[in-house]
């Protein structure tokens, strides 16, 4: 038991599983990046690195076959050799000082790499000129609502995230009068118009009400394109107490809600992208794009916004522009893209409560290996020193 | 007097480096240096026509001189002038670069056809221009890193040739035998046009016919302006926005309108009437009025201007790759028999073609306003400078002329690499929105080259060694040793430069656009170049390698550097390809060949090599 112990030890703290793991991670970044063409980038990050295994499926058929270590398992194995190592051979020496610091930085980055990756959220927040907004929108993730809009100074909003459209069952919420049925729900579908020459795919199941009497689904496959985004659509049907009020289809490619009544009350029903309310508001007073002279070269964005939080402590005007973001209240605000002939500002609003500790890290890592390059630097010199004496002592004779 | 051979062969390559910064005497009879230094406005920054001149030169047929069609060298100015103001001369130059076959078939054309099998003049492609327009659109919607080898030269030839006729449209329109005459004669006309104009507007009688011509001459300019690639026309004194120039044909159509011609449209048309007419006096004297006239108005635009057009004129860059092949010539000399004299001179050439490097970089860095890198070709001029400047430190401690040859070795590849990429276009580019931030590219971009450069100088080290010891009897011990150990400090040096490069990379990322690390192939390059290089140093902590193993992994350090560095730009995907390219591919492919053959020499048994070592690897 006891060598079984001493072995597993001596397996987690060598060198040779480092450099093996070491390797191995080289040849996941690697593979992973030339995949990038295929994939996009964000399927490539969960495929390579926010996983323990990577699979790889035989083409046509639902076959996975485990082949190479993932992300969590490679840097998760790391991490454990480099603190069993420092914890088995640490020495409070100077000379341990250097190379001691930079494997804290490096355990420390690989910890924020993992917290970002379980706590980072990322939205975006798109404003035409003069609009107001306190909410970002997700880049991938699309909610279903359904808005009580009778009273003319609130809304009842009940929003229904994906995982329920996908599993396309029955819904009941206390806040609703009525039962959904979501009857078909496609993760990426385009929108054509229903005529006599090109009637709906599924005619059984078509909207029997609301912009779906225009507009059929078509579904398409899935994109994986780092400029372009899936377009969800689904055909619901509401249910009240004395029967079926209608199906509707809802798609993200409709840009205005469907209205409709029931019981006298004024209901919306739409699919959009899944909101993140914020305690504050964002109003676009200006978006600039300056180009150099004579090219289509830009030069910079740049986007004036006035920032007003509920509690009324702040009210300011905040210059975004590249290289510069604004940070507030745990969010971030990058200029991320324009629109519509430099009217619409699009902003990336990222929240990650981890993001100084690759700043403290990269901190540790210069100064422990200044520290330790410090020593071989000054050692070579000694030697070379001690090594000039000894030839002038050897040569002295000779003269 | 052998001693002082290195010092005297300093001095020769001193005389050398001075003349090449010698202004150039007015040439006779026409000052081609001085309309060399006329500075018109292009993509976003005013430039010498002699920078126009050469960098259409590259791009149009990647290499630096052009001859007529009876042999004659032509000076870029020359070169210029000819397509600017006599394109029924320049036509019939050989200078549009088209390699691909199926290219060539298209045009109806064959190598034999060409200068040197792959020049082809203007004359020549004009019958099926249409049509390789039309092949060139159908490509573009292909997107670029799905295109195939005939789509991307069908595009690249087309590009080229458009190129050229912006050129021909930029101060007369094409049609034009005589602009100068057309030009005199429609300033007698103007004020009479500028009346039926109004008479017209009025709905008064009007000369129908001199309207009508007035037309044609606007549709004409129209063209010129829609066409034409530089902005020749500087704003009024009154305009204090230096960026405010228009185009010949704008500043033309204006004057149908206004009435009066603007002096400096007249004043080109004069120049392009004196070198069609070998006037060298008219020609000598306006190019010299203009140049001087724009000096009083902006003295730093155009300090910067001159000194371009005498950069260019210098090209310190070529002559430090002379001296870099000198140096690595003596180096390996001195090995062979010749001794310290050959390394001691060998040092010198170095330390001199570093020194002009030195220059050249700093001349673009004030031109720019930027650190040193800022595009690709900067980046090819950085490692090498930087890498040579190690050498330079490795030779002054170790004295083995190893420092002299390695760096001879990657001084002149990295110029070889940057000449290529320079084919892309002006070197000195504007820099994108997101890129523009002095410090992160004074910080993370500086440090992350800087690793290059040392990953690069550990593999050609331990090039030398592997060479040195299987093909010569020259590697013994104490060779071998130092080899070792400058390659072990150059690995240390790597590791920090390109760990710390790359997590400042991180932190600009962060500070950008929000996030420390994305996965984009550019970080991820840079990522495994740090990886590498700590593997190197922990396999050889664990003692898995030893001498010759360590040689060997840092030879494949080459392979991982030029994949991060060109390799991830070929990919065509990620915020960073921004320095997108695709010719170079194939030389990719033949460097990671021949470095993965030299590591396999590496791994010949060592009772195999020639030099008789102490078996220690």
């Amino acid at each position: 038991m006891k060598a079984y112990l001493e072995s597993l030890r001596s397996f987690f703290v060598s060198l040779h599983l480092t450099v093996a793991l070491l390797i191995l991670s080289m040849l996941l970044v690697f593979v992973a990046t030339i995949d990038q063409v295929n994939l996009g980038i964000w399927a490539v990050q969960e495929k390579y690195f926010r996983s323990a295994i990577v699979f790889w499926t035989f083409p046509d058929s639902g076959l996975a076959l485990p082949i190479f270590p993932g992300g969590y398992v490679i840097g998760g194995l790391l991490l454990i050799n480099l603190v069993c190592a420092h914890l088995y051979r640490f020495a409070l020496t100077w000379r341990k000082l250097g190379i001691q610091l930079a494997h804290g930085g490096l355990i420390l980055l690989l910890l924020g790499e993992f917290f970002t990756g379980l706590w980072q959220r990322e939205s975006y927040l798109r404003m035409d000129q003069g609009e107001t907004k306190s909410y970002s929108e997700s880049f991938h993730a699309v909610e279903m609502v359904l808005v009580d809009t009778t009273e003319a100074d609130s809304n009842r909003v009940v929003a229904i995230p994906e995982a329920r459209l996908e599993e396309k069952k029955g819904l009941q919420h206390p806040a609703l009068p009525f039962r959904l049925e979501i009857k078909t729900y496609y993760p990426n579908a385009t929108l054509q118009m229903r005529n006599p020459t090109n009637p709906p795919a599924t005619t059984t199941s078509a909207a029997t009400t609301g912009a779906g009497l225009q507009l059929a689904l078509i579904p398409i496959p899935i994109t994986y394109k780092h400029n372009e985004r899936n377009s969800p659509g689904a055909l619901v049907e509401l249910t009240g107490a004395e029967g079926s009020i209608g199906t509707w289809m809802v798609s993200l490619q409709l840009a205005e809600p469907q209205t409709f009544s029931y019981q006298g009350r004024t209901w919306q029903i739409m699919l959009r992208s899944k909101r993140t309310y914020h305690p504050f508001t964002l109003t676009l007073k200006k978006f600039s794009h300056d180009k150099y002279p004579g090219t289509e070269i830009p030069r910079n964005f740049s986007s004036l916004v006035q920032v007003k939080s509920k509690d009324g402590e702040d009210d300011r005007e905040v210059l975004i522009l590249m290289n510069n973001p604004l940070r507030y209240r745990g969010l971030t605000f990058y200029q991320a893209g324009f629109d519509n002939n430099d009217t619409t500002t699009i902003l990336q609003v990222v929240r990650n409560p981890s993001w100084l500790l690759p700043y403290i890290s990269c901190v540790l890592m210069f100064v422990g290996l200044m520290i330790q390059f410090g020593f071989s630097l000054a050692g070579m010199f000694r030697k070379r020193q001690r090594a000039a004496t000894a030839s002038a002592t050897v040569s002295a004779p000779a003269r | 007097m052998k001693r002082h051979l290195p010092f005297l062969v300093v001095v020769l390559a001193l005389a050398y480096l001075g003349s090449t910064l010698r202004e150039s005497a007015p040439q006779k009879p026409f000052d081609l240096a001085a309309f060399g230094r006329v500075p018109v406005l292009v993509n976003g920054r005013i430039k010498p026509l002699d920078t126009v001149a050469r960098t259409s030169i590259l791009t149009m047929q990647g290499r630096q001189t052009v001859k007529t069609p009876d042999g004659q060298s032509l000076s870029p100015a020359a070169w210029l002038a000819d397509v600017l103001f006599s394109p029924s001369v320049a036509d019939h130059y050989r200078h549009f670069l088209i390699e691909n076959r199926e290219v060539l078939d298209l045009l109806g054309l064959t190598p034999e056809q060409g200068d040197k099998g792959k020049r082809f003049s203007y004359s020549q492609i004009r019958a099926k221009a249409p049509e390789l327009d039309r092949q060139a659109r159908l490509a573009e919607a292909v997107e670029a890193p799905l295109r195939t080898a005939f789509q991307r030269q069908v595009t690249a030839v087309r590009s080229r040739v458009v190129l050229y006729l912006q050129l021909t449209a930029t101060l007369q329109p094409p049609d034009s035998k005589d602009f100068y005459r057309e030009l005199l004669d429609l300033e007698k006309k103007l004020p009479a046009t500028v009346a039926a104009f109004r008479g017209e507007k009025a709905g008064q009688t009007h000369d129908v016919e001199l309207l009508k011509a007035a037309r044609v001459e606007a549709d004409r300019f129209a063209y010129m302006n829609q066409l034409g690639y530089l902005r020749t026309v500087p704003p009024d004194a009154k305009d204090a926005d230096p960026t405010h120039w228009s185009t010949m044909g704008g500043t033309l159509s204006d004057s149908l309108l206004t009435g009066t011609l603007h002096r400096w449209a007249v004043d080109y048309a004069s120049i392009g009437d004196a070198w069609r007419s070998r006037d060298a006096g008219r020609f000598n004297e306006i190019t010299r009025r203009l140049h001087d006239e724009l000096g009083v108005r902006y003295p730093m635009a155009m300090r910067k201007s001159d000194i371009e057009a005498r950069f260019n004129g210098a090209e310190p860059f070529y002559s430090s790759a002379v001296l870099y092949v000198a140096a690595f010539l003596l180096g390996v000399a001195s090995w062979l028999s010749v001794g310290d004299l050959a390394r001691r001179s060998a040092v010198g050439l170095m330390s001199l073609a570093f020194v002009a490097s030195t220059l050249g970089i700093a001349t673009r860095m004030w031109l720019e306003g930027r650190p040193p890198v800022t595009n690709l070709y900067s980046s090819a001029l950085f490692v090498g400078w930087a890498a040579v400047l190690l050498c330079l430190i490795l030779e002054r401690f170790h004295r083995n002329a190893v420092g002299t040859v390695a760096g001879g070795m990657i001084g002149l590849a990295t110029l070889v690499i940057a000449h290529h990429l320079s084919v892309g276009g002006d070197t000195l580019e504007m820099m994108r929105a997101v890129l523009d931030s002095n410090f992160w590219l004074a910080t993370h971009v500086v440090v992350i080259t800087a690793g290059y450069s040392a990953t690069y100088l550990a593999g050609f080290l331990a090039i030398i060694y592997v060479l040195r010891g299987v093909i010569s009897k020259s590697l013994d011990r104490t060779t071998a040793d130092s080899l070792m150990r400058m390659v072990y400090g150059v690995v240390c040096f790597a590791t920090l430069f390109s760990l710390t490069g790359t997590v400042l990379g991180g932190i600009w990322a962060d500070q950008s656009w929000g996030r420390f690390w994305g996965w984009d192939p550019k970080e991820n390059g840079a990522l495994i170049i740090v990886i590498w290089n700590a593997v190197l140093l922990h396999a050889r902590l664990g003692g898995l390698v030893r001498e010759r193993g360590f040689m060997a992994m840092a030879i494949f350090g080459n392979i991982v550097t030029s994949w991060s560095w060109f390799g991830t730009n070929m990919l065509g995907v990620g915020l960073h390809s921004y320095g997108f390219m695709d010719s170079a591919f194939f030389a990719l492919i033949g460097f990671v060949l021949s470095q993965l053959l030299l590591i396999a020499l590496a791994l010949i048994p060592l009772h195999k090599w020639r030099s008789p070592m102490l078996v220690r690897g």
